[in-house]
């Protein structure tokens, strides 16, 4: 008994650590190649981790590109007046004369030929800040772990109106929370602490409209806010939040029928408002449960993608999401590590608003289905 | 009905108002005119011309909407299954005494707040057929992958295996489910010699039934909607290689928004909301019997 626990033990660590690692992965995959420099998006077998290679050289560190590995033998040089030795390429050297790119020809000083083998190997490197081009053996390289933040701003810059699509979608994410949390409290009020005739037939009709696929509604809302001169503003992404859609409104009826009726009988025999009752006592304790709808039209408006794409026509009124797939459509997917640079931006903020609210979140979410 | 019922009915329409005007505005009316515009042709530019049922006519014969209908449940097929399955598997690994327990719930859930751009931006690096991660791992247990996006064969699997990646919404939702179920019923089950299949078996599967049923009935609604992943990975509406990828919302937008044939498009959208409502009653009806309220 004690020894089959033990092995159910290890299976269970085994498939769970296993599980993680592949959900994992790709958020630090996208990571990684953000902070990687282009050609190393490129490399095989892919590296985890965003290197930089400097060249030793006369006591400095160049930053350079690996351009590729010399593989057939080389000569390395002295030139006349020259302290250093080159080493160039066996090809470019005819009888211990070195033919230059130009046609000209340098008879060199001193020249000894190096075979090429493992350990002698010659690395062709092309300075990051300039032109200039090595090639020098490979001990005079040094790779280090370096994080290319500046791809960050880089990303920001290719996709040009980058500010914009942040402020218009901060902008349609505060006034969408705003107005669902509002509506959908005063209507969730409407449907469990005043009782009406009808209520709960009307309740019901709410709760089937959520079975309307957003397709069917798509066509005529377009011609809708058209009609009404909508089209290619924001107004359209965020008028329907202040209507109280039924998700949100059926998950507050579920906390309001939660606390006891005595409440609000004793404020009313005090003389307070239908509204008074709802401002000053219910909303005051529903907010863990406020919360977790506001937070959930936060990352539904940060998310939405078919919404912008539908309304918004000027670049200038993108949303970071539709911004996002704007931008990856023009550089038409070459440029690896901005796109996961912009995509990370893009992440980034969600999951700072996980680690902050992740009590309310895991709670929400398991409130849909336990009580769905 | 008296002076005080009706004022409570006035007070309580009064508070619900905004729902009210949401659904007459933003659902009533939007649906009465998209099943009126389902019977027109439409290109928003002019009037719209009552055409009778020739968008449905035209639907049995446009080759490019079955393709889609099939894409589409080819795809539902395997990733609703697949995800219920997956999902419940590794709630029930993160349900049992473990260390840690918050932490895997983290990593498991985290992808699933990623927004659907951003997934598709890095699934669309990982399914890149050379230089991306998903080929170079396949490639050091010795599998030569194929190239996904572009392999008209590959495509929707490509198209599963993302939306694998967000099913943490749904194990949180199943271990919320889990905790739930009363220990003693594991315990007397450890007396009568139970073993781990009985007890998932006949005590965890039926104590959590309805969230099963939830659960499925929000993924057949919401697998056959799927839109922003493969619009984005094919860039735009072309579908992929041979149209693979070409996916109903896909298509039906592509419809609206590029043909402007508002009528067709809505005729789709009629049939899509039909086939969903046959689907959730049939989903309904085959499990009825199955499902433990009382939990």
């Amino acid at each position: 008994m004690k020894k089959s626990n033990f092995i159910s033990q290890i299976v269970i660590y085994f498939l769970l650590i296993g599980g993680a690692m592949l959900f994992s992965a790709p958020l630090i995959w996208m990571f990684s190649t953000a902070v990687k420099p282009i050609e190393q998006t490129m490399s095989l077998p892919p590296s985890w981790l965003p290197y930089q290679y400097l060249l030793q050289k006369d006591g400095q560190e160049i930053p350079v590109k690996i351009e590729g590995k010399l593989v057939s033998a080389a000569f390395q040089v002295h030139l006349a007046g020259m302290k250093s030795f080159v080493i160039i390429p066996a090809d470019k050297v005819k009888n211990g004369v070195i033919k230059l790119e130009n046609g000209n020809t340098v008879i060199p000083a001193d020249i000894k030929l190096i075979p090429a083998s493992k350990d002698n190997m010659f690395i062709i490197a092309a300075s990051e800040n300039n032109d200039k081009k090595y090639i020098v053996p490979a001990h005079d390289i040094n790779r280090v772990i370096h994080f290319r933040w500046e791809n960050f701003s880089a990303a920001v810059e290719s996709m040009t109106h980058f500010p914009l699509y942040l402020r218009n979608t901060l902008l349609l994410c505060f006034i969408t929370v705003v107005g669902t949390v509002s509506s959908s409290a005063l209507a969730a009020y409407g449907f469990s602490r005043i009782e009406w005739k009808g209520r709960d037939k009307v309740f019901l009709l709410a709760l089937c409209t959520m079975m309307i696929p957003f397709p069917v509604l798509m066509v005529p809302l377009y011609c809708l806010f058209k009609a009404l001169g909508m089209i290619g503003t924001l107004q359209p992404l965020w008028i329907g939040s202040f209507c109280a859609g039924a998700f949100n409104v059926f998950l507050l009826r579920q906390f309001f029928i939660g606390i006891p009726q005595a409440l609000s009988d004793a404020a009313r025999i005090d003389g307070c408002s239908e509204f008074k009752i709802f401002f000053d006592i219910i909303l005051p304790i529903s907010k863990p449960a406020l919360m977790v709808v506001g937070l959930f039209q936060f990352m539904g408006t940060w998310n939405d993608f078919l919404g912008p794409l539908i309304y918004l026509t000027d670049q200038r009124d993108y949303t970071l999401a539709l911004g996002l797939q704007f931008f990856q459509s023009q550089s038409g997917g070459t440029e690896w590590n901005y796109l996961m640079a912009a995509s990370f931006l893009v992440v980034i903020p969600v999951l700072i608003l996980f680690f902050f609210t992740q009590k309310s979140f895991i709670e929400g979410i398991s409130t849909t289905g336990v009580k769905g | 009905m008296t002076r005080i019922e009706r004022k409570r009915m006035l007070t309580g329409l009064a508070f619900i108002s905004p729902w009210i005007i949401g659904f007459v505005g933003l659902t009533l009316y939007p649906i009465i005119m998209s099943l009126h515009y389902s019977f027109c042709d439409y290109d928003i530019l002019s009037e719209p011309v009552f055409i009778g049922t020739l968008n449905y006519q035209d639907m049995l014969i446009d080759k490019v909407f079955w393709k889609s209908l099939s894409n589409t449940f080819i795809y539902a097929v395997f990733a609703l299954p697949l995800g219920m399955a997956a999902s419940l598997f590794f709630a029930v690994l993160l349900n049992c005494r473990i260390k840690g327990k918050s932490l895997f719930r983290v990593l498991f859930f985290l992808p699933s707040l990623v927004p659907m751009v951003a997934t598709a931006m890095i699934w669309l690096w990982m399914f890149n057929g050379k230089f991306g991660l998903l080929n170079n791992m396949l490639e050091m247990i010795g599998i030569n992958g194929p190239s996904w996006l572009n392999d008209e064969l590959w495509t929707k699997p490509a198209m599963v295996l993302t939306s694998l990646w967000g099913i943490g919404n749904t194990i949180v939702i199943y271990l919320a489910a889990l905790q739930d179920v009363p220990r003693e019923l594991y315990e007397s089950a450890d007396i009568d010699g139970g073993n781990w299949w009985h007890k998932f078996r006949h005590i965890t599967c039926p104590m959590i039934s309805p969230v099963i049923y939830f659960n499925l009935v929000i993924g057949i609604i919401g697998s056959l909607q799927v839109f922003a992943q493969p619009y984005i990975m094919f860039g735009g509406a072309t579908g992929g290689p041979n149209r693979s990828a070409l996916f109903y919302t896909v298509y039906l937008y592509e419809t609206a928004f590029s043909y402007n044939k508002m009528g067709y498009a809505s005729a789709m959208a009629w049939v899509l909301f039909i086939i969903i409502l046959l689907l959730t009653w049939m989903a309904t009806k085959a499990t009825r019997k199955h499902i433990h309220y009382g939990g």
